[in-house]
């Protein structure tokens, strides 16, 4: 089994990806630039991650959230954050990246912050 | 009581994993909280990732070992690889504003939130030795 299951669903015209596990360096990293990549190549550009399920995270994986970040705003979508676990909370902030990241704690909030 | 455990690991990804595992059952043995191996499996996570890629960058014939030791006040890890060594002040902040969207450079940063002091050395016949310590009360 892999370190992170990555399951995608439509909300309109934003597309939810549901993570599952862990987001380290190796796997779990690759798998979310891959998923990512995947869907800008589709066209799909309006990105919530839901980091609900999401039970451990490296400085890798916080690098990757920026990597997914920046590929995303660089295709003019927008990627935010859903349902942040108390611990990935507190690494943005010792990143100060809470100041870069739109986060949110319920998903319909989050769905309609993009239009 | 003192209680010690050594392991060495191969120049790969999978050994950042082999190294939190080992922790883990290591802070367990003692008696640490969880919130405690937490902060301590993410140090030795980001220790032995920059062992391994920036250390021995890959070279599976070079070791990253690893040394847990806790003495019931002070628990202490200790990273060392077989690299060129390395200056951690020639890593830019990355928390200054021109720094944020870069995709890497937070590793010691962690390392500093999560563990209480981190020592830096250059080993005689080389390699870099990096001590993180964690008091326990």
């Amino acid at each position: 089994m892999s370190d992170l299951n990555i399951s995608e669903r439509q909300a309109g015209d934003v597309t939810v990806l549901d993570l599952n596990g862990k987001v380290t360096i190796g796997e779990g990293s690759v798998a979310l630039r891959n998923a990512i990549r995947r869907l800008l190549g589709e066209g799909k550009n309006k990105i919530l991650l839901n980091l609900a399920s999401v039970g451990y995270i490296d400085s890798s994986g916080i690098g990757e959230l920026v990597s997914s970040f920046t590929a995303v705003k660089k295709e003019g979508g927008t990627l935010k954050l859903l349902s942040l676990t108390q611990k990935i909370q507190d690494l943005l902030a010792i990143t100060k990246l809470l100041t870069v990241f739109d986060t949110f704690d319920d998903e319909a909030s989050a769905l309609s912050s993009f239009n | 009581m003192h209680e010690i455990r050594e392991i060495s690991l191969a120049s790969r990804l999978e050994s950042v994993d082999e190294a939190a595992i080992a922790a883990d059952e290591f802070g367990k043995k003692v008696g640490l909280p969880d919130e405690f191996i937490y902060a301590v499996d993410l140090a030795v996570r980001e220790s032995v990732a920059n062992a391994v890629k920036h250390g021995n960058k890959f070279d599976e014939a070079k070791p990253v070992e690893v040394t847990f030791a806790d003495t019931g006040e002070v628990f202490e890890v200790t990273v060392r690889d077989y690299g060129s060594g390395f200056n951690p002040d020639d890593v830019p902040d990355p928390t200054d504003p021109e720094n944020l969207l870069k995709a890497n450079g937070r590793g010691i940063l962690f390392m500093n939130s999560f563990m209480d002091s981190i020592e830096w050395g250059n080993a005689d016949d080389g390699g870099l030795i990096v001590k993180m310590t964690k008091k326990r009360l």
